[in-house]
């Protein structure tokens, strides 16, 4: 219990974000045509694929120097494998997103 | 962060992670709109790309070290694989297989944060065991579960439901959370803590399978829609182990819109979260014991005659349309029609296809313009005064039972109401039940009459025979 409440203070203004974040998220995306889902979903899918920063610090300061290491290998490798799934992510989610958006655009010649 | 030591490089890069957080809501609200969702799709990719570019340039860590040169090469490399293999799928992939591949897009990011949230458990700097745990969880589950919904999607696997399954994964999901407090407040040794972790590493990927498992495959996107969520929120809690405000705030963002998004799926058609989670579609609905009639049929001369002397023409796509690819045929008849003086309208089910919005896609593919597409709602009150309703492969989202049967698992569903119409024409392969495996007495009905084969050949017939008029 303590370290749930020392988190809660160690992070308050992550958490104050957080809510306000929550309410814009809702607000952001009520009244969307239904139409819109599936596109809506996939552009919101490519922005979760956020992580990527995440995937970037990590390999970024990877230390290269002690790779002799068992471990220090097996998480650079791990690592770098979740850098390419991120990559996945964003790239792949915003491409065929756009891909589904370019079919609206065609509507008048 | 050494907080006495903050340089210009610092503030910058935290002032870049403020502005791309604004472009993700930005983008998002741009996104929700028909009009600007292109530029909104833009404005998203462009904060992704500044934050990316801003951490390689300016991050450090706590000891004050930029990223070096090696590292750096390394991050290019790996961004450049997932990066081209990623924008080839998205490009060469069939419009009929989308669902499955935002799916799969999703297990990705999922299965990043997962690996994120593994190899900083390791790390003794990292402080924040708690979130570095969720994070592990929420993505694994993210990861299985997406991976499941792409295979469910692309036929690899059949539903399997029974009652059994709730119990079974309320206990597995005992066992992440049991699993997780020990790992966070037990007294258990680092070594076999770390032992500990990969455990709760396997029992969330189980997890994911069997929570997807037995859900129903025509509610895939509804999950999809959930799982993204999750994944949003797994990559925030990856940003609580950087402290990096730009991962919290846009997965938290994502996570709270994509739970909205899932909740207005179940709305469209008209059921509850729980009930798609717990309540498999399938089987059921023989409380009303109906006086069967007889299935007409028409011959391809009778339709194209039928069809070009109407006046109001209105075509219900499904996604037996979208399987054979016939999305190409039925613009083509659309446009013979039209040349002859028909009205020709499509009426399009919100979760007609296998997502919201597929069906509009695919038809925009085959150049149909926009206006030709109508909502359900506004569609509807049309319908009396249609000559006929052409339905195409399509089967639930024309099921009277979801109107009058309260025994059918469809009801309560909004229906497109064909039967409203002088007649109609159902197109089919057969006289096979449809994705949620309930009987249509729209089939049997007087007005009704069947032509049967796949979609793109029956269409390419009718289109034949209109000609040749």
């Amino acid at each position: 219990m303590e370290s749930v409440l020392h988190f809660f203070y160690t992070n308050k203004d992550a958490i104050f974000i957080i809510a306000l974040t929550i309410f814009l998220g809702l607000e952001v995306i009520s009244n969307v045509p239904s139409v819109l889902h599936t596109p809506l979903m996939s552009g919101a899918n490519a922005i979760s694929g956020v992580i990527i920063i995440g995937g970037i610090i990590l390999v970024g300061h990877a230390d290269l120097t002690n790779l002799s290491d068992g471990s220090n290998l097996l998480n650079l490798i791990l690592g770098i494998f979740a850098l390419i799934f991120a990559t996945l992510n964003v790239i792949g989610g915003f491409v065929v997103t756009d891909r589904m958006l370019e079919m609206f655009k065609k509507k008048k010649k | 962060m050494n907080t006495l030591n903050i340089t210009n490089g610092d503030i910058i890069l935290e002032f870049i992670y403020l502005v791309s957080a604004l472009f993700f809501v930005v983008g998002l609200k741009l996104l929700s709109s028909p009009d600007s969702a292109r530029r909104g799709n833009l404005w998203a990719a462009a904060g992704m790309l500044m934050a990316m570019i801003a951490t390689m340039i300016l991050h450090r860590n706590a000891d004050g070290e930029g990223i070096k040169l090696t590292n750096l090469g390394i991050i290019l490399a790996a961004i450049a694989v997932g990066g081209v293999f990623g924008a080839v799928v998205a490009r060469r992939i069939k419009m009929t297989a989308m669902p499955q591949l935002v799916s799969f897009f999703n297990a990705t990011g999922g299965a990043a944060s997962a690996l994120v949230a593994l190899i900083e458990y390791s790390n003794p700097e990292n402080q924040s065991t708690l979130v570095t745990l969720l994070g592990l969880v929420i993505g694994s589950i993210a990861f299985s579960g997406s991976m499941i919904a792409y295979a469910k999607l692309n036929g690899n696997i059949k539903d399997i439901f029974s009652k059994w399954m709730t119990y079974i994964n309320l206990l597995i999901l005992a066992v992440v959370v049991g699993l997780l407090l020990y790992v966070l407040f037990g007294g258990a040794p680092v070594d076999v803590k770390q032992i500990l972790v990969y455990i709760l590493l396997a029992v969330s990927l189980i997890y994911g399978v069997s929570f997807v498992m037995p859900i129903g495959g025509a509610d895939m996107p509804v999950v999809i829609s959930l799982l993204n969520s999750l994944t949003g929120i797994a990559a925030a809690m990856g940003g609580f182990i950087y402290k990096n405000e730009a991962m919290i705030l846009g997965g938290i963002f994502v996570g709270a819109a994509g739970t909205i998004l899932t909740l207005l799926m179940c709305k469209a058609m008209n059921r509850s979260l729980i009930n798609v989670i717990v309540g498999a579609f399938g089987g059921g609905g023989a409380g009303i014991d109906r006086e069967k009639g007889i299935v007409k049929e028409i011959s391809v001369t009778d339709l194209a005659v039928l069809l070009n002397y109407s006046s109001k023409v209105v075509i219900v796509p499904g996604y037996g349309l979208a399987v054979a690819q016939a999305q190409h045929v039925c613009s083509e008849l659309d446009e013979l029609l039209e040349a002859n003086g028909v009205e020709v309208k499509y009426a399009i089910h919100p979760v007609a296809g296998r997502m919201p919005g597929h069906m509009n896609v695919l038809l925009a593919e085959a150049d149909v313009p926009y206006e030709k597409l109508v909502e359900m709602d506004q569609i509807n009150p049309e319908m009396p005064k249609t000559d006929v309703a052409v339905v195409i492969g399509a089967n639930d989202v024309v099921n009277p039972a979801a109107l009058d049967d309260p025994s059918s698992p469809i009801y309560g569903m909004p229906i497109i109401k064909v039967q409203e119409a002088k007649n109609v024409i159902v197109m089919k392969r057969g006289m096979g039940k449809g994705y949620a495996a309930i009987e249509n007495y729209l089939f049997y009905a007087d007005n009704t009459r069947m032509f049967f084969g796949s979609a793109k050949e029956s269409l390419q017939k009718l289109v034949n025979e209109i000609k040749a008029l």
